[in-house]
């Protein structure tokens, strides 16, 4: 039952699970694997038989009505919540079940929708931080009880770089808590990038933007979209159908559809559950 | 749990000038003070670092403790235990030995403590602490409810702890040494990191760090901190007993702590000092109409705690900073 | 241990587990709905054998200074919570800390200047004073077995307040989801004085009944309190049944730990927590 078009590149499906999402041409290498992840609490399933892949240099966009399920399946890959089933796997490497922090080693990095920022601290001191992560130290040795935070080398390089990324240079003696709210989204993917992740989810992160901020977003997703695997979770359906080069459509917790955009802006089962219902 | 919140962390100038001033007063004191002050002095300073050690966890980590005084009392236990029927104990060995003790019990302690969260990790804090304190408490063969005499005080070579100006020099150079040495901590990738984790710790999580040993370490070393407190105070004292690693004990750190400010270990020093200051003036209040207020001291030290909570909850560096931003026209610091 | 000594400790443990839980019932619904710790609990225990003792000797009969000091307990919990607690929810739970044990020593030195220093006694009332037989030697008091009793009518009166009427169904609410609770009209803020109120009740109404056998001392709240954060923790933060469980279980750790293995009983009941939170971080119920 699946629709084709003759000039697409991938095959667009309405299967849920299965070989055919990975088969598909011309994606390239996968970095991120998830097979019929399922979560449920009590009774209600949250997630139903997802599958997804991630590969390098895409952008793989969810999207779905608000209750689709596409922020739990963001935190079964990233770790903040274990899967009911289903499996995950990152680089070749199961990752199932493991914790957030494992999960981040390991080269995923993540940006929420709801902005989780160290308020207090100024900007340069938010990526710093997360930067410092990579650091490769035990808490419990003495040397790092006196060193100088801020004169890593190796953690200064890669906080400037994510600062300069995310367009935060002018801003980043300012506390973040005074910021405004796209800066403050700006500084969620700063963060993000910090860890220097292969692999990034993207919650929302055009949510609550202006015109010409979002522009900006946009255009550095496009400038990130080399190197990395990128899954977008957004409902801005422009900037949707300007960055994605592969679509997965969520309602009620299930995949109903994946495929190309022209496949799937063509799907008539998705316009109806959705895109229809949209813009 | 609570808002993330800003602590103080570097201090202002005219402060810095005031705390710099204070150390050189103590340091000259010994010329002038009498033997009684010079006792009291000391014991101040020994509750300094024992706050200290615990805004490293309360200040800095954001982990409300209040079991502190287990690795406090179980310091001076060690040192009582250490010290020969008559003879100074040596000093050179027994006090690491002493901050070694507590770590480690500090370290077995926070295993199981440290993976709770939010009102839980308070309670189970308290509920071990309470666990040691009964330990001694019922069982003669540690010295029961009585408690256990240091009957010479600690020596090392020219370091006799006997001699009441030696010892107030010794708790004096402890508290800058850990003083010192916290502050260079604060700062490091360490210090950031707990710092990182008292703000968001979710957030830390997410980008790679494994918030447990971070937590675990802060808990050792700060009962190892504590320790060192503890061993000064049974040398001080010359005596130990359960109530130091009792429930009031630890009640109090936190109050020092908070009254002088969280999270620069200044404030908590400061606080000590305060604090003390404070309950030796209530206990000493003179007998108006009758009625002896000193007896009453319970009643002024709880009303005295319940008002700094609600009227100044940053502490004596809160309201001085506060002060300073307004006297230079900013807005209200935040 | 004969079968008669085995059920003495085993009416001793259900005793003192009882008493466990009806302190730490108040206080596991004060956390679990207003996010409120409270280290005065333990001083509302002390409140009511002090309370039994005036009580009781003004009106000559200890059941009905029960019922009356129940009454008078509800209403001082109420307005502390109106006056004082209210305005500390959304504090720290730090400062919260230090708040109510500024509470202790206030409520300790308001206690020796009213009542003094000294340990004082409540008689048994006679008709409960006597004690059923065991064996030819041991015999067991009723006094204790009313005690027991009374704990498990307010157990159940707990029980069927919470989950059988419409209080018991906007409390729950209210712990659930406050502000779906306010826009659908209900008055959150008296729900909140209420529970606390019933909390101070409930820790006032122990104090009170287990008096004739506890005596009636300074600081006798320290080491209940202690107990009741134990038997919180293990049972879970905001669970009643997590409480009842908790507490049977630590009745029975801590007297027959005593009588077994003396040397160590005081460190049982922790090492039961410990093990409780290696297995269950956040106690047996989770809320």
């Amino acid at each position: 039952m699946s629709a084709t078009t003759p000039n697409s590149a991938a095959a667009s499906t309405r299967s849920t699970g299965g070989d055919t999402v990975k088969a598909a041409a011309g994606l390239g290498e996968v970095l991120l694997s998830a097979r019929s992840l399922t979560k449920r609490f009590g009774g209600l399933a949250a997630n139903q038989d997802v599958s997804l892949d991630l590969w390098r240099d895409r952008i793989h966009a969810v999207i779905g009505p608000n209750g689709a399920g596409k922020s739990t399946l963001t935190n079964l890959l990233s770790g903040d919540l274990p899967p009911t089933s289903g499996t995950v796997m990152l680089g070749g490497h199961d990752i199932t079940g493991h914790p957030p922090h494992e999960i981040s080693r390991r080269g995923l990095g993540r940006s929420y929708q709801k902005t989780n920022i160290f308020l207090p601290l100024t900007v340069e001191e938010n990526v710093r931080l997360a930067s410092q992560s990579r650091q490769r130290h035990r808490p419990w040795n003495p040397m790092h009880w006196v060193d100088v935070a801020t004169g890593q080398a190796a953690v200064a390089e890669r906080c400037e770089r994510a600062i300069e990324l995310a367009g935060l240079t002018e801003r980043r003696a300012i506390v973040a808590g005074t910021c405004s709210h796209g800066e403050q989204r700006q500084l969620e993917i700063a963060m993000t990038l910090a860890t220097q992740p292969q692999v990034l989810l993207l919650d929302e992160p055009l949510a609550g933007m202006g015109v010409a901020e979002a522009e900006r977003m946009v255009e550095l997703l496009l400038r990130l979209k080399a190197d990395h695997a990128i899954m977008l979770v957004e409902h801005d359906m422009d900037a949707v159908f300007t960055l994605a080069d592969h679509l997965t459509v969520m309602v009620n917790g299930q995949v109903i559809a994946s495929g190309t955009p022209e496949a799937i802006r063509r799907d008539a089962g998705v316009q109806a559950a959705y895109l229809g219902e949209e813009h | 749990m609570s808002a993330p919140k800003s602590h103080l962390e570097t201090l202002p100038r005219s402060v810095q000038f005031l705390l710099a001033t204070a150390v050189v007063g103590l340091a000259l004191f010994p010329l002038m003070g009498s033997d009684y002050a010079l006792q009291s002095l000391s014991r101040m300073m020994i509750l300094a670092i024992f706050a200290m050690s615990l805004d490293l966890l309360q200040g800095v980590t954001g982990l409300v403790s209040l079991g502190h005084a287990a690795y406090f009392g179980l310091a001076g236990y060690a040192l009582a235990f250490l010290s020969p029927a008559s003879d100074p104990a040596a000093l050179w060995w027994t006090l690491p030995a002493a901050m070694l003790f507590s770590g480690a019990a500090a370290l077995i302690i926070g295993f199981f403590v440290v993976r709770t969260h939010g009102i839980y990790f308070i309670m189970v804090t308290m509920a071990f602490a309470q666990m040691v304190f009964y330990l001694f408490f019922d069982n003669r063969a540690l010295g029961g409810s009585d408690g256990i005499y240091v009957n010479i005080r600690p020596a090392s070579g020219p370091i006799d702890l006997e001699n009441k100006v030696t010892l107030f020099y010794v708790c004096l150079a402890s508290m800058l040494l850990v003083y010192a040495f916290l502050r260079r901590l604060l700062w490091s990738s360490f210090g950031r990191a707990l710092v990182g984790i008292r703000i968001n710790e979710h957030r830390m999580k997410a980008v790679g760090y494994s918030t447990f040993g971070y937590k675990l370490s802060a808990f050792t070393l700060a009962g190892a901190l504590a320790g060192l407190a503890g061993y000064l105070w049974g040398a001080l004292n010359g005596f130990v007993n359960p109530e130091l690693m009792g429930f009031h004990m630890s009640a109090h750190a936190i109050m020092m702590v908070i009254l002088g400010g969280m999270g620069n270990f200044a404030g908590a020093a400061i606080g000590a000092f305060v604090f003390e200051g404070v309950l030796h003036w209530v206990k000493d209040l003179p007998q108006v109409g009758g009625v002896r207020l000193g007896d009453h001291w319970q009643l002024w030290m709880g009303l005295f705690i319940v008002a700094v909570v609600i009227l100044a909850p940053r502490g004596v560096l809160g309201l001085a900073s506060s002060l300073l931003a307004r006297l230079r026209g900013e807005g209200r610091a935040k | 241990m004969t079968l008669a000594n085995f059920l003495i400790q085993l009416l001793n443990s259900v005793q003192y587990g009882l008493l466990l839980f009806m302190l730490a019932a108040g206080l596991t619904l004060i956390f679990g709905i207003m996010g409120v710790v409270n280290l005065a609990h333990g001083s509302f225990y002390m409140l009511g054998a002090y309370l039994a003792y005036t009580l009781a000797a003004k009106m000559g009969s200890l059941p009905l200074a029960i019922v009356v000091g129940a009454v008078l307990a509800g209403v001082f919990g109420f307005l502390l919570e109106r006056v004082l607690f209210r305005h500390f929810y959304h504090r720290d739970h730090l400062d919260q800390v230090l708040l109510t044990f500024g509470l202790i020593y206030v409520f300790e030195e308001l206690r020796a200047i009213i009542w003094g220093n000294d340990v004082l006694g409540v008689k048994t009332p006679e008709f409960l004073d006597w004690s059923i037989p065991l064996t030819d030697t041991l015999s067991y008091p009723v006094y204790r077995l009313f005690i027991s009793g009374v704990c498990i009518a307010l157990a159940i009166a707990l029980y069927l307040l919470i989950s059988k009427t419409r209080l018991g169904m906007k409390i729950r609410a209210g712990a659930f989801n406050r502000d779906m609770t306010e826009s659908l009209g209900i008055n959150i803020e008296l729900i909140h004085a209420l529970v606390f109120g019933l909390g101070v009740g409930l820790a006032v109404v122990a104090g009170m009944v287990a008096s004739p056998v506890s005596s009636v001392y300074p600081n006798m709240g320290s080491p209940v309190l202690i107990m009741c954060f134990v038997v919180v923790v293990i049972g879970g933060i905001g669970s009643v049944r997590g409480a009842l469980i908790a507490a049977l279980l630590v009745g029975l750790v801590d007297t027959f730990g005593k009588v077994l293995l003396p040397q160590v009983a005081g460190m049982l009941v922790y090492m039961l927590m410990a093990a409780v939170l290696l297995w269950r971080p956040e106690g047996l119920f989770k809320q």
